[in-house]
Protein backbone atom coordinates (compact mmCIF):
# COMPACT_ATOMS: atom_id res chain seq x y z
CA UNK A 1 0.00 0.00 0.00
CA UNK A 2 2.72 2.34 1.37
CA UNK A 3 4.62 1.60 -2.07
CA UNK A 4 1.78 2.45 -4.01
CA UNK A 5 1.12 5.42 -2.86
CA UNK A 6 4.71 5.88 -2.90
CA UNK A 7 4.83 5.99 -6.85
CA UNK A 8 1.41 7.86 -6.71
CA UNK A 9 2.98 10.76 -5.10
CA UNK A 10 6.59 10.26 -7.34
CA UNK A 11 4.36 10.18 -10.97
CA UNK A 12 2.53 13.38 -9.69
CA UNK A 13 5.47 15.27 -8.79
CA UNK A 14 7.34 13.91 -12.27
CA UNK A 15 4.53 15.51 -13.80
CA UNK A 16 4.20 18.43 -12.17
CA UNK A 17 8.02 19.27 -12.19
CA UNK A 18 8.72 17.86 -15.85
CA UNK A 19 6.41 20.04 -17.32
CA UNK A 20 8.31 22.27 -19.41
CA UNK A 21 7.57 26.23 -19.53
CA UNK A 22 6.91 26.67 -23.61
CA UNK A 23 8.66 30.08 -24.73
CA UNK A 24 6.40 31.97 -27.32
CA UNK A 25 9.29 33.25 -30.10
CA UNK A 26 7.97 36.12 -32.00
CA UNK A 27 9.57 37.08 -35.44
CA UNK A 28 8.90 40.84 -36.63
CA UNK A 29 9.97 43.25 -38.82
CA UNK A 30 9.64 45.47 -41.79
CA UNK A 31 7.68 43.73 -44.76
CA UNK A 32 9.81 40.83 -47.09
CA UNK A 33 12.67 41.35 -43.96
CA UNK A 34 12.34 37.19 -44.74
CA UNK A 35 10.41 36.66 -41.31
CA UNK A 36 9.07 33.47 -43.31
CA UNK A 37 11.87 32.14 -44.58
CA UNK A 38 13.64 32.36 -41.18
CA UNK A 39 10.10 30.54 -40.05
CA UNK A 40 10.39 28.40 -42.12
CA UNK A 41 14.20 27.53 -41.73
CA UNK A 42 13.89 27.07 -37.90
CA UNK A 43 10.84 24.82 -38.22
CA UNK A 44 12.86 22.34 -41.17
CA UNK A 45 15.94 22.79 -38.86
CA UNK A 46 13.91 21.16 -35.66
CA UNK A 47 10.46 19.87 -36.89
CA UNK A 48 11.44 18.51 -40.26
CA UNK A 49 8.65 20.68 -42.31
CA UNK A 50 8.04 24.57 -42.94
CA UNK A 51 5.69 26.75 -41.58
CA UNK A 52 4.75 29.80 -43.80
CA UNK A 53 4.37 30.42 -47.32
CA UNK A 54 6.78 32.96 -48.97
CA UNK A 55 6.96 34.97 -51.57
CA UNK A 56 8.95 38.03 -53.28
CA UNK A 57 5.91 40.27 -53.32
CA UNK A 58 5.70 42.63 -49.97
CA UNK A 59 3.07 41.32 -47.29
CA UNK A 60 2.72 37.63 -48.07
CA UNK A 61 2.02 36.73 -44.31
CA UNK A 62 -0.99 38.76 -43.70
CA UNK A 63 -2.26 36.76 -41.07
CA UNK A 64 -0.37 35.36 -37.33
CA UNK A 65 1.07 31.84 -37.68
CA UNK A 66 1.94 29.87 -35.22
CA UNK A 67 3.87 26.57 -34.88
CA UNK A 68 3.78 25.12 -31.40
CA UNK A 69 6.16 23.06 -29.29
CA UNK A 70 9.57 23.21 -31.63
CA UNK A 71 12.14 21.98 -29.20
CA UNK A 72 15.28 23.63 -30.00
CA UNK A 73 18.74 22.27 -28.72
CA UNK A 74 21.86 24.52 -28.01
CA UNK A 75 25.26 23.09 -26.33
CA UNK A 76 22.96 20.50 -24.23
CA UNK A 77 20.35 22.76 -23.59
CA UNK A 78 16.59 22.15 -24.27
CA UNK A 79 13.65 25.07 -24.38
CA UNK A 80 10.35 24.16 -26.34
CA UNK A 81 9.03 27.29 -28.29
CA UNK A 82 5.87 28.58 -29.75
CA UNK A 83 7.08 30.03 -32.82
CA UNK A 84 4.78 33.38 -33.90
CA UNK A 85 5.38 34.39 -37.37
CA UNK A 86 3.98 38.07 -38.27
CA UNK A 87 3.00 39.98 -41.09
CA UNK A 88 5.34 42.67 -41.52
CA UNK A 89 4.67 45.80 -39.72
CA UNK A 90 4.20 49.18 -42.26
CA UNK A 91 3.31 52.58 -42.11
CA UNK A 92 1.49 52.29 -45.47
CA UNK A 93 -0.14 49.64 -47.74
CA UNK A 94 -0.93 51.13 -51.57
CA UNK A 95 -2.80 48.73 -53.45
CA UNK A 96 -1.46 49.83 -56.31
CA UNK A 97 2.40 49.12 -55.17
CA UNK A 98 0.88 44.65 -55.68
CA UNK A 99 -0.45 45.52 -59.09
CA UNK A 100 3.28 46.26 -60.00
CA UNK A 101 3.46 43.08 -59.88
CA UNK A 102 1.11 41.71 -61.78
CA UNK A 103 -1.84 41.23 -59.72
CA UNK A 104 -5.33 42.17 -60.36
CA UNK A 105 -6.94 45.61 -58.98
CA UNK A 106 -9.34 43.03 -57.21
CA UNK A 107 -6.47 40.74 -55.99
CA UNK A 108 -4.42 43.48 -54.98
CA UNK A 109 -7.44 45.72 -53.31
CA UNK A 110 -7.92 42.50 -51.45
CA UNK A 111 -4.51 41.87 -50.43
CA UNK A 112 -3.94 45.51 -48.98
CA UNK A 113 -6.97 45.09 -47.00
CA UNK A 114 -6.04 41.86 -45.02
CA UNK A 115 -2.03 43.68 -44.74
CA UNK A 116 -3.72 46.52 -43.08
CA UNK A 117 -5.35 44.14 -40.57
CA UNK A 118 -2.66 41.77 -40.31
CA UNK A 119 -0.11 45.00 -39.37
CA UNK A 120 -2.72 45.72 -36.67
CA UNK A 121 -3.02 42.15 -35.12
CA UNK A 122 1.22 41.97 -35.76
CA UNK A 123 1.07 44.76 -32.92
CA UNK A 124 -1.58 43.38 -30.27
CA UNK A 125 0.39 40.34 -30.19
CA UNK A 126 3.67 42.10 -28.88
CA UNK A 127 2.19 42.27 -25.47
CA UNK A 128 2.12 38.35 -25.66
CA UNK A 129 5.61 37.33 -26.64
CA UNK A 130 8.27 36.22 -24.47
CA UNK A 131 11.17 36.59 -26.61
CA UNK A 132 11.52 38.24 -29.98
CA UNK A 133 13.38 38.11 -33.09
CA UNK A 134 13.62 41.30 -34.97
CA UNK A 135 13.95 40.65 -38.31
CA UNK A 136 15.77 42.84 -40.75
CA UNK A 137 17.26 42.85 -43.95
CA UNK A 138 20.92 43.42 -44.04
CA UNK A 139 20.40 44.83 -47.35
CA UNK A 140 18.42 47.24 -46.64
CA UNK A 141 18.58 51.02 -44.46
CA UNK A 142 18.12 49.27 -41.24
CA UNK A 143 17.64 53.25 -39.50
CA UNK A 144 13.88 53.05 -40.51
CA UNK A 145 11.01 54.27 -38.38
CA UNK A 146 9.78 50.74 -38.38
CA UNK A 147 12.48 49.31 -37.00
CA UNK A 148 13.06 52.23 -34.16
CA UNK A 149 9.63 52.13 -33.49
CA UNK A 150 9.39 47.60 -32.90
CA UNK A 151 12.45 47.52 -30.93
CA UNK A 152 10.99 50.65 -28.66
CA UNK A 153 7.62 48.93 -27.90
CA UNK A 154 10.03 45.66 -27.28
CA UNK A 155 12.35 47.94 -24.67
CA UNK A 156 8.80 49.44 -23.15
CA UNK A 157 7.41 46.06 -22.55
CA UNK A 158 10.68 44.31 -21.26
CA UNK A 159 10.43 41.84 -23.81
CA UNK A 160 14.37 40.41 -25.17
CA UNK A 161 15.73 40.95 -28.15
CA UNK A 162 17.58 39.17 -30.87
CA UNK A 163 18.26 41.54 -33.82
CA UNK A 164 18.66 39.17 -37.34
CA UNK A 165 20.43 41.05 -39.77
CA UNK A 166 18.87 38.53 -42.87
CA UNK A 167 19.86 37.76 -46.14
CA UNK A 168 23.90 38.41 -45.56
CA UNK A 169 23.94 36.18 -49.03
CA UNK A 170 23.39 39.09 -50.80
CA UNK A 171 26.06 41.37 -52.49
CA UNK A 172 24.55 44.44 -50.71
CA UNK A 173 24.53 43.48 -47.43
CA UNK A 174 25.93 45.27 -44.98
CA UNK A 175 25.67 43.79 -41.69
CA UNK A 176 28.20 46.74 -39.74
CA UNK A 177 25.52 49.68 -41.03
CA UNK A 178 22.82 46.99 -38.73
CA UNK A 179 25.37 46.68 -35.88
CA UNK A 180 26.10 50.45 -36.03
CA UNK A 181 21.96 51.39 -36.06
CA UNK A 182 21.76 49.06 -32.63
CA UNK A 183 24.97 48.98 -30.83
CA UNK A 184 22.86 48.72 -27.62
CA UNK A 185 22.28 44.51 -28.86
CA UNK A 186 23.97 41.53 -30.28
CA UNK A 187 22.88 41.71 -34.15
CA UNK A 188 23.15 38.27 -35.99
CA UNK A 189 24.08 38.22 -39.41
CA UNK A 190 21.89 35.05 -41.26
CA UNK A 191 20.65 33.85 -44.44
CA UNK A 192 17.67 32.09 -43.63
CA UNK A 193 17.08 31.21 -47.57
CA UNK A 194 21.01 29.59 -47.93
CA UNK A 195 20.68 28.47 -43.78
CA UNK A 196 24.23 30.16 -43.08
CA UNK A 197 24.96 31.05 -39.66
CA UNK A 198 21.62 29.66 -38.01
CA UNK A 199 24.03 28.46 -35.04
CA UNK A 200 25.09 31.45 -33.99
CA UNK A 201 21.19 32.73 -34.60
CA UNK A 202 20.57 29.49 -31.72
CA UNK A 203 22.85 30.88 -29.20
CA UNK A 204 22.19 34.47 -29.19
CA UNK A 205 18.22 33.09 -28.54
CA UNK A 206 19.47 31.11 -25.57
CA UNK A 207 21.55 34.03 -24.62
CA UNK A 208 18.41 36.41 -24.72
CA UNK A 209 16.22 33.89 -22.75
CA UNK A 210 18.55 32.87 -20.07
CA UNK B 1 4.03 70.71 -56.34
CA UNK B 2 4.05 72.60 -52.99
CA UNK B 3 4.56 71.30 -49.57
CA UNK B 4 2.64 72.49 -46.79
CA UNK B 5 4.62 71.91 -43.49
CA UNK B 6 2.73 72.44 -39.94
CA UNK B 7 4.52 72.65 -36.92
CA UNK B 8 2.77 71.15 -33.83
CA UNK B 9 4.09 72.40 -30.33
CA UNK B 10 4.69 69.85 -27.72
CA UNK B 11 2.01 72.04 -25.72
CA UNK B 12 -0.50 71.36 -27.98
CA UNK B 13 -1.03 67.79 -27.12
CA UNK B 14 0.96 67.66 -24.13
CA UNK B 15 -2.62 67.76 -22.30
CA UNK B 16 -4.57 65.19 -24.97
CA UNK B 17 -5.28 61.61 -23.88
CA UNK B 18 -3.58 59.37 -26.71
CA UNK B 19 -6.42 58.79 -29.03
CA UNK B 20 -6.99 62.35 -29.35
CA UNK B 21 -3.24 63.08 -29.52
CA UNK B 22 -3.23 60.63 -32.76
CA UNK B 23 -6.90 62.54 -34.08
CA UNK B 24 -4.79 65.54 -34.40
CA UNK B 25 -1.74 64.61 -35.93
CA UNK B 26 -3.62 62.02 -38.44
CA UNK B 27 -5.64 65.00 -39.83
CA UNK B 28 -3.05 67.73 -40.14
CA UNK B 29 -1.22 64.30 -42.04
CA UNK B 30 -4.72 63.73 -44.54
CA UNK B 31 -4.85 66.95 -45.28
CA UNK B 32 -1.97 66.29 -47.28
CA UNK B 33 0.16 68.79 -45.09
CA UNK B 34 3.74 67.00 -42.91
CA UNK B 35 3.43 67.04 -39.43
CA UNK B 36 6.72 68.74 -37.92
CA UNK B 37 6.59 68.26 -34.04
CA UNK B 38 7.95 69.01 -31.34
CA UNK B 39 9.75 66.23 -29.43
CA UNK B 40 8.90 62.52 -29.94
CA UNK B 41 5.87 60.32 -29.24
CA UNK B 42 6.35 57.04 -26.45
CA UNK B 43 6.82 53.76 -28.06
CA UNK B 44 3.56 52.69 -27.24
CA UNK B 45 1.93 55.56 -28.90
CA UNK B 46 3.99 55.37 -32.50
CA UNK B 47 2.17 51.77 -32.21
CA UNK B 48 -1.04 52.85 -31.60
CA UNK B 49 -0.17 55.80 -34.83
CA UNK B 50 0.65 52.81 -36.92
CA UNK B 51 -2.58 50.86 -35.92
CA UNK B 52 -4.91 54.04 -36.71
CA UNK B 53 -3.24 54.45 -39.48
CA UNK B 54 -3.74 51.02 -40.63
CA UNK B 55 -7.68 51.27 -39.70
CA UNK B 56 -7.90 54.02 -41.68
CA UNK B 57 -6.75 53.40 -44.92
CA UNK B 58 -8.79 53.75 -47.22
CA UNK B 59 -8.65 54.83 -51.43
CA UNK B 60 -7.76 58.39 -50.63
CA UNK B 61 -5.42 57.67 -47.93
CA UNK B 62 -2.92 55.34 -48.02
CA UNK B 63 -0.89 55.35 -45.15
CA UNK B 64 2.20 57.68 -43.43
CA UNK B 65 6.18 58.06 -43.62
CA UNK B 66 7.16 58.47 -40.21
CA UNK B 67 10.20 59.69 -38.72
CA UNK B 68 11.68 60.53 -35.14
CA UNK B 69 15.17 62.31 -34.80
CA UNK B 70 16.60 62.42 -31.38
CA UNK B 71 19.95 63.20 -29.84
CA UNK B 72 21.33 60.46 -28.33
CA UNK B 73 22.82 60.92 -24.77
CA UNK B 74 24.52 57.80 -24.69
CA UNK B 75 28.22 59.92 -24.53
CA UNK B 76 26.33 62.79 -21.80
CA UNK B 77 28.05 62.73 -18.56
CA UNK B 78 26.43 61.30 -15.84
CA UNK B 79 25.29 65.43 -14.69
CA UNK B 80 23.93 66.40 -17.91
CA UNK B 81 22.03 63.22 -18.46
CA UNK B 82 20.86 63.79 -15.01
CA UNK B 83 19.87 66.90 -15.38
CA UNK B 84 18.37 66.48 -19.26
CA UNK B 85 16.13 63.24 -17.44
CA UNK B 86 14.99 65.78 -14.72
CA UNK B 87 13.89 68.63 -16.63
CA UNK B 88 12.33 65.53 -18.97
CA UNK B 89 10.08 64.44 -15.77
CA UNK B 90 8.91 68.28 -15.31
CA UNK B 91 8.44 69.73 -18.45
CA UNK B 92 7.68 66.74 -20.56
CA UNK B 93 9.85 64.80 -23.20
CA UNK B 94 10.55 67.62 -26.06
CA UNK B 95 13.67 66.64 -27.06
CA UNK B 96 13.42 65.79 -30.85
CA UNK B 97 11.75 66.32 -33.93
CA UNK B 98 8.79 63.71 -35.23
CA UNK B 99 8.03 64.00 -38.84
CA UNK B 100 4.75 62.82 -40.26
CA UNK B 101 3.83 62.56 -43.73
CA UNK B 102 0.92 61.20 -46.08
CA UNK B 103 2.04 58.18 -48.22
CA UNK B 104 0.69 60.04 -51.36
CA UNK B 105 3.17 62.81 -50.93
CA UNK B 106 5.93 61.30 -48.85
CA UNK B 107 7.16 57.99 -51.01
CA UNK B 108 9.83 58.04 -48.16
CA UNK B 109 12.06 59.65 -45.33
CA UNK B 110 15.52 58.04 -45.56
CA UNK B 111 17.57 58.47 -42.60
CA UNK B 112 21.01 58.01 -41.99
CA UNK B 113 22.54 58.91 -38.42
CA UNK B 114 23.33 62.02 -39.71
CA UNK B 115 20.90 63.37 -42.40
CA UNK B 116 17.36 63.18 -43.16
CA UNK B 117 16.53 63.16 -46.59
CA UNK B 118 12.57 63.34 -47.75
CA UNK B 119 11.49 61.72 -50.83
CA UNK B 120 8.03 62.89 -52.48
CA UNK B 121 6.02 61.13 -55.01
CA UNK B 122 6.77 62.79 -58.16
CA UNK B 123 3.33 62.23 -60.18
CA UNK B 124 -0.23 63.13 -58.16
CA UNK B 125 -3.07 60.45 -58.69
Amino acid sequence: MIKIIRDFVQRMLHQIFSKKKVIRLGLYGPPNSGKSTLANKIAKDWLGEKMSPVSHIPHETREIIVKEKIVIKNRGRELTFNLVDTPGIATKIDYEDFMKFKLSKEKSKERAKEATKGVIDAIKWLDDMDVVMVVLDAADNPYSQVNITIIGNLVARKIPIVVVGNKIDLRKANLKKVESAFPQYDVVGVSALKGRNMEELYESLFKAVK
Amino acid sequence: MGLTLRFVPYTDLESLEIEAKITHLLDIVKDKSIVLMEGRLKPEEEAALIQRTMQEINKKFRGVELCTIFPEDKNLAFFKKFKKNFASMILGNREGLTIIGPASVIKEIRRDPNKIQLFTVSTRR
